[in-house]
């Protein structure tokens, strides 16, 4: 199993016909995902590489039974986009376009939460990959393996990173998963290890965070309570000049939380193996599995 | 981005949240005259950091002659390394009482957050530390409306003063639309008062949300004034996403996790990063170039290190730029490279097609950034 895709999942892609959108969408197909139609409203009817464009999602639902949609629209219909995705019946939402507004990141969260039960990962996220199954998103396959270890980061290239040294040592992944980097994530990383829990072919976790945010310190509560599954983590930016702080606003909100050092103690005390550099991930999941 | 004061002030006119009365000065010399404002007038250095008060960057003058004399004492002077260009005179309020306010977005609950206290025009950081219970916390889901009777709540919880209500509750109302309608990443008001001429925003510290530049014009115009480090000036011109720092290893990576990891990994090689330099996903030949010319700037650099992971961006591309950018130059530091993902074993013939003396392949994270600080040691 895997979590999230699979082989059997639909996918439509918002912004087919865009250049990045066509790009993936035909690399994602390559690699075997089911590709099933494609949106560009004014294009309905027409076709990428035999791929069906519909003007709406509701019609590319109704025709080729979508479930996955996989947005690649410009920020400024990327809301829009994401709520016709739900409202249209998907039920999962990988949101790839970078620089969307943090308001209309905000209102889209709070509107999915309330009025739908559809999961939206990202935005500005590298989407997920469950490998040899499906890939979503814009992760490079060819350094993935199917296997057993689940991975989850806020990081695009730091997911690859792990991913690529978990390979080397023959180690396979069950899903990997980027939930983004920006300040309104729709996924978190309590969301996805949940899942990865319940997962009965995922054997272990590797989770990459970096400094900003307190979601690393929330995750760490939650495995501490509810992971029994082995976890590896890495933190990114230990050395990382201290951000600007949003006025004495941000400084009260966050506390002491945030940096490298608070995230890396809460998972430490929470049972994770927290490693020094991303080399060391595969050798650290490796004894952790089989110990 | 963070405004002056005087930028979040021209965003208060916008949404009709009242404010003192100014003059902006850039030049001393249209003061020389007199201003269209009454007595007693503040003068506020604009500076981009805080304990301008303490340094003596506000005055108040009683007439022309202090406003001379202020104006030109505080022009100029040097606040924590900042230089102080711009000055807001400022008609002064009899204040009655000081409150604090602000807006931002509280991650971690993915809901709008207002803070609200009667403990305005001190250090709101001590409020919150010492009595937390002064400083009212709110949260509102981002679809939801911020209504009257939720103002009124809060007030009441803050204990402001009653009599006031109304027009606090207007003022509230105001700041909020700003906060979403202005995509701010922050507007914070301390203090919000309440004055002889009614309920006032005295000070502003406004942050913006640079990606919902495409919806305001005036986020340019902003942009415009704010001064970028010398240090940065070269990379921002360029696109490149670099912040300059102590060390002496160059860093070049794809993707700010990766860029932030590899710091890290120098540093426990023992060495100390020069800069902080995202060339982004689907970087092409010429960002590598543009990257390596933003470093030659830098005279404490000894050795770079690329450290790139292909997803997006192709290795063979970021090869093409070394190669481009070095080709029969005499290089003035040794770089490291470490090549992996998308590409990768094209990227890496292309480099040992162009040989160059000054140019070292290492295969992994570690070893490359242990090379790079040994060979700028």
């Amino acid at each position: 199993m895997s979590i999230l895709i699979d082989e059997n999942s639909r996918v439509v892609v918002q912004g087919l016909t865009g250049r990045e959108g066509q790009f993936h969408a035909l690399r994602n197909k390559a690699y075997g995902t089911n590709v099933v139609a494609g949106t560009r409203p004014g294009k309905g009817g027409e076709n990428v590489e035999g791929i069906p464009i519909f003007d709406t999602i509701k019609d590319a639902v109704s025709e080729t039974n979508a479930d996955v949609a996989l947005t690649f629209v410009p920020p400024s219909f990327a809301k829009e986009a994401v709520l016709e995705a739900a409202f249209g019946g998907c039920k999962l939402i990988v949101c790839i376009t970078e620089g969307i507004p943090a308001k209309d990141e905000a209102e889209m969260y709070d509107i999915l939460k309330k009025e739908t039960d559809s999961l939206l990962l990202g935005p500005n996220c590298p989407g997920l990959i469950s490998p040899g199954k499906a890939n979503v998103g814009i992760m490079p396959h060819e350094i993935t393996l199917p296997g057993n270890i689940g991975v989850v980061s806020r990081s695009g290239t730091l997911t690859y990173q792990a991913v690529h040294e978990l390979t080397k040592l023959n180690i396979g992944q069950s899903t990997c998963i980027g939930i983004g980097g920006d300040p309104v994530p729709g996924m978190s990383f309590i969301d996805v290890i949940e899942k990865f829990q319940k997962d009965d072919d995922t054997n272990g976790i590797v989770m990459i965070g970096e400094i900003g945010g307190t979601a690393e310190e929330e995750a760490a509560e939650y495995i501490k309570k509810n992971i029994s599954k082995p976890v590896v983590s890495y933190i990114a930016g230990v050395t990382a000049p201290p951000g600007k702080k949003m006025g004495h606003a941000g400084a009260i909100v966050s506390g002491n939380k945030g940096t490298a050092k608070v995230k890396i103690h809460e998972l430490t005390s929470a049972g994770a193996t927290v490693v020094k550099t991303p080399t060391e991930i595969g050798e650290a999941m490796k004894e952790a599995i089989n110990a | 981005m963070d405004l002056f004061e005087y930028q979040g002030k021209l965003l208060y006119k916008e949404f009709d949240i009242k404010h003192p009365n100014s003059k902006l000065v850039k030049n001393l010399i249209d003061i020389q005259e007199s201003v269209e404002l009454s007595y007693p007038i503040v003068v506020k250095a604009q500076v981009q950091v805080g304990g301008r008060g303490k340094a003596g960057g506000i005055k108040i003058a009683n007439n022309h002659e202090e406003l001379i004399k202020y104006s030109d004492e505080i022009m100029g002077m040097d606040i924590k390394g900042h230089i102080v260009e711009i000055l807001l005179l400022e008609e002064a309020s009899k204040i009655l009482e000081e409150y604090y306010i602000s807006f931002t977005l509280d991650r971690s609950e993915k809901k709008y957050l207002i803070m609200l206290s009667s403990k305005g025009g001190m250090d709101i950081e001590k409020v919150a530390e010492d009595n937390p219970d002064d400083l009212i916390k709110h949260h509102i889901g981002a679809s939801e409306e911020l209504t009257e009777d939720i103002i009124h709540e809060i007030i009441g919880k803050a204990k402001l003063n009653q009599e006031y209500t109304n027009s606090i509750t207007d003022i509230i109302q105001n700041l909020f639309l700003m906060f979403v309608k202005g995509d701010c990443d922050l507007v914070e008001v301390n203090p919000l008062a309440i004055t002889d001429a009614g309920v006032m925003a005295l000070d502003s510290k406004v942050a913006l949300d640079m990606n919902a530049k495409y919806k305001h014009s005036y986020f340019e115009d902003f942009e415009k004034e704010i001064p970028i480090p010398e240090s940065e000036k070269n990379a921002k011109e360029k696109g490149l996403n670099f912040i300059k720092l102590d060390g002496s290893v160059g860093i070049i990576g794809n993707g700010a996790g990766l860029v932030m990891s590899t710091l890290d990994v120098v540093a426990e090689n023992g060495g100390n990063a020069a800069n902080f330099l995202d060339i982004g996903g689907g970087a092409k030949a010429e960002t590598v170039s543009a990257a390596l010319e933003v470093l030659e700037a830098d005279k404490n650099v000894k050795s770079v290190l690329i450290n790139i992971f292909g997803g997006i961006t192709r290795c063979d591309l970021v090869a093409e730029g070394i190669v481009e950018a070095t080709k029969g130059k005499d290089l003035v530091w040794p770089i490291v490279i470490r090549l992996d993902g998308t590409n990768s074993s094209e990227g890496l013939e292309i480099l040992k097609n162009n040989p160059n003396e000054k140019i070292f392949i290492e295969e992994s994270m570690d070893s490359a950034a242990r090379l790079a600080v040994e060979r700028g040691a």
